[in-house]
């Protein structure tokens, strides 16, 4: 392996780094109140345009809202609606997708298809719905989001478990007497985990843009909440004029999927079991684990045939 | 005498596939005694594997199907058995050990979890006396270092060593039966020797019984108190291994004993068995080995031979045998 690959990626952890920091301490970094705008101050360019004032340093909205304060607090909604989301999308789809590959059949039949159909499923078509009989909130948001995501991972992991199966270990274990439940639990799930992490992880980015999307449309986390969707539909009629209002919000997005991607891709060689097995073989060359082999070998003779 | 550990009673698995019905084991029949090492030995296809996973009713389903026969275990039959009794057979009674030593063990476990769930589902066993008994069991298959293993993946091991410790883990519950499916085949010649003397060992200590499967002929002089040499899914000849390599009786078997490399005769060329074996879905009347037959007779291509005693415990069936003056059993 080259160790190019090795090397995690700097720019990524940093940037994700930055969004959780964000996320988690955003009472205390933002400068402003994400919600309350003051609207003398409305529509104020960043700090270093003319008429720009340093309290706000990337400007206000057209309600006098910091946007830097916005953003801040919006990743929060970012990264909260993409845990529980892949939280909720991955138990399900995972727990489907063990099930659907190890029963095999029928069962296998009917879940990818149903698998199909959640693949095929109009993502805005099926939030606008939803959104038509309840009202926007974050847990339809959420809902929505993992309605569309569980077939990823029921697909994924089923073919993962399909492979997995077939190694003697899984026979073994029902020649030692184990139920399926417990072989499921105990000999494919762990083998599993590494594609599931990096699945998730490669998740997060889709899922921000599609939240992202939902709230542009206005079928997402409802205003006056910062999300980072609404923020960019906010500002989408001043373009011309107020750029910021949009352009800075939309900056986050895009640093914060281009990062979680990098991630993830990174994740994806670094978990890769063909090449996990490098590490730790070298080490077996060790001293320490040298083997005296205790039974003397014996001669050829004995072992060609003749009885 | 004491009854026999296993009966093996003109057990049948096809496989049904579009191309028709494969009779992959048709009728094979044999006994084991408690201690006693039956080797199976044949062509790859000849049945070999198939027989072990019908024993364990572990046949691909929903192709493969266990279609007649018995297999009685101490007298229980085995493929009369609900799947949760059979759960409760499978890991205290028999025990198997595979091919490949790669896939055998969970990468994701370390072997000391891995040993340690085998002896607490069948032993109850917890904490340190848990611990004891997965390190008896490691130490039983001479792994060196066994306080270290328990700690390890299955990828720090050596292909010989991961052997042993599925077959300690195998071994871990003290089954009756031990079903070894080509247990050596991935494992360089020195190791295969010692592998094979130390599986011998555990025998002596613990009278299991053991089916040993290979295309080997040196594997089953050394190991094998007896002999069932697989043909077309059935056994053509059984015997003790000294009556079988002694005195073949069946055609096959004096060719395959043929293309064994024999340590004298320098520089000729290798003897070999010529064409194919049969095709499983349409199998002829007569004997399978009939076309490849050497001392074919005309009888031979339209009527199964019946089985013949040759020596005391030595059956063949085969009708040159027949013609050669073996009585009919």
């Amino acid at each position: 392996m080259s160790p190019r690959r090795r090397r995690l990626p700097w720019f990524a952890g940093l940037v994700l780094a930055a969004l959780v920091v964000a996320a988690v301490f955003a009472p205390y970094l933002a400068p402003h109140s994400p919600t309350e705008g003051d609207l003398i101050k409305k529509s104020i360019p960043p700090i270093w345009m003319e008429g720009g004032n340093p309290e706000h340093p990337l400007g206000t909205d057209r309600f006098g809202r910091d946007v830097l304060s916005r953003i801040i607090w919006g990743s929060r909604i970012s990264l909260v609606v993409s845990l529980v989301a892949i939280g909720v999308a991955g138990t399900l789809g995972t727990l489907l997708g063990l099930v659907s590959g190890y029963r095999g059949g029928r069962t296998d039949a009917v879940l990818m298809r149903l698998t199909d159909i959640g693949l095929s499923l109009p993502t805005i078509l099926i939030a606008v719905v939803m959104v038509a009989v309840s009202e926007p909130s974050f847990r339809n948001v959420v809902l929505v989001i993992a309605l569309l995501l569980w077939p990823r991972f029921a697909r994924q992991v089923r073919g993962e478990t399909l492979a997995i199966k077939e190694h003697d270990f899984v026979a073994l274990a029902v020649v030692a007497g184990r139920s399926s439940a417990w072989i499921i639990r105990r000999h494919i799930f762990p083998n599993v985990v590494p594609t599931l992490l990096v699945i998730s992880t490669l998740q997060v980015g889709y899922v921000i843009l599609l939240e992202g999307t939902l709230s542009f449309l206005g079928v997402g986390v409802p205003p006056p909440n910062p999300a980072w969707g609404l923020m960019i539909a906010d500002g989408r009629g001043f373009l011309a004029t107020a750029w910021w209002m949009s352009l800075f919000p939309g900056l986050a997005m895009l640093l914060t999927v281009l990062a979680v991607n990098l991630m993830g891709d990174w994740l994806r060689d670094h978990l890769d079991p063909r090449l996990r097995q490098v590490g730790p073989q070298v080490e077996l060359l060790g001293p320490a684990v040298t083997q005296p082999e205790s039974t003397p070998a014996r001669g050829i003779a004995a072992a060609s045939g003749e009885p | 005498m004491t009854p026999p550990l296993l009966v093996v009673d003109d057990l049948k698995t096809h496989f049904f596939t579009r191309r028709g019905i494969t009779r992959a084991v048709d009728g094979v029949s044999f006994t084991l005694r408690a201690g006693e090492t039956l080797a199976l030995v044949g062509e790859s296809g000849s049945g070999k594997s198939v027989t072990c996973l019908s024993l364990v009713r572990l046949v691909p389903e929903p192709a493969g199907r266990i279609v007649g026969g018995r297999v009685l275990l101490d007298g229980e039959d085995l493929l009369g058995k609900s799947p949760a009794e059979m759960r409760r057979v499978r890991g205290k009674q028999i025990a198997m050990v595979l091919q490949d030593p790669m896939t055998s063990l969970n990468p994701a476990l370390t072997i000391g979890t891995q040993i340690g769930e085998v002896v607490r589902l069948h032993q109850g066993l917890r904490g340190a006396s848990l611990r004891a008994r997965a390190l008896e069991a490691l130490r039983r298959l001479r792994i060196a270092a066994a306080e270290t293993r328990l700690g390890q993946f299955q990828h720090q091991l050596s292909g010989g060593m991961r052997q042993r410790v599925s077959s300690a883990i195998a071994m871990s519950c003290a089954p009756r039966l031990l079903i070894a499916d080509e247990p050596t085949t991935s494992l360089d010649v020195t190791i295969q020797a010692q592998y094979l003397d130390l599986l011998k060992e555990v025998q002596q200590a613990t009278g299991v019984a053991i089916i040993l499967v290979t295309h080997d002929f040196g594997i089953v002089a050394a190991n094998a108190d007896r002999v069932a040499v697989m043909y077309a899914g059935r056994i053509v000849e059984i015997g003790s291994t000294l009556d079988v390599f002694n005195a073949p009786a069946h055609p096959y078997t004096r060719a395959l004993l043929r293309c064994l490399p024999d340590i004298d005769a320098r520089g000729g060329r290798l003897v070999e068995i010529g064409g194919q074996p049969p095709d499983l879905t349409r199998l002829p009347p007569g004997c399978p080995f009939a076309p490849r037959c050497s001392e074919r007779q005309p009888r031979c291509e339209t009527e199964y031979p019946a089985a013949v005693s040759i020596d005391d415990g030595h059956v063949a069936n085969c009708w040159v045998a027949v013609a050669a003056g073996a009585r009919p059993r």
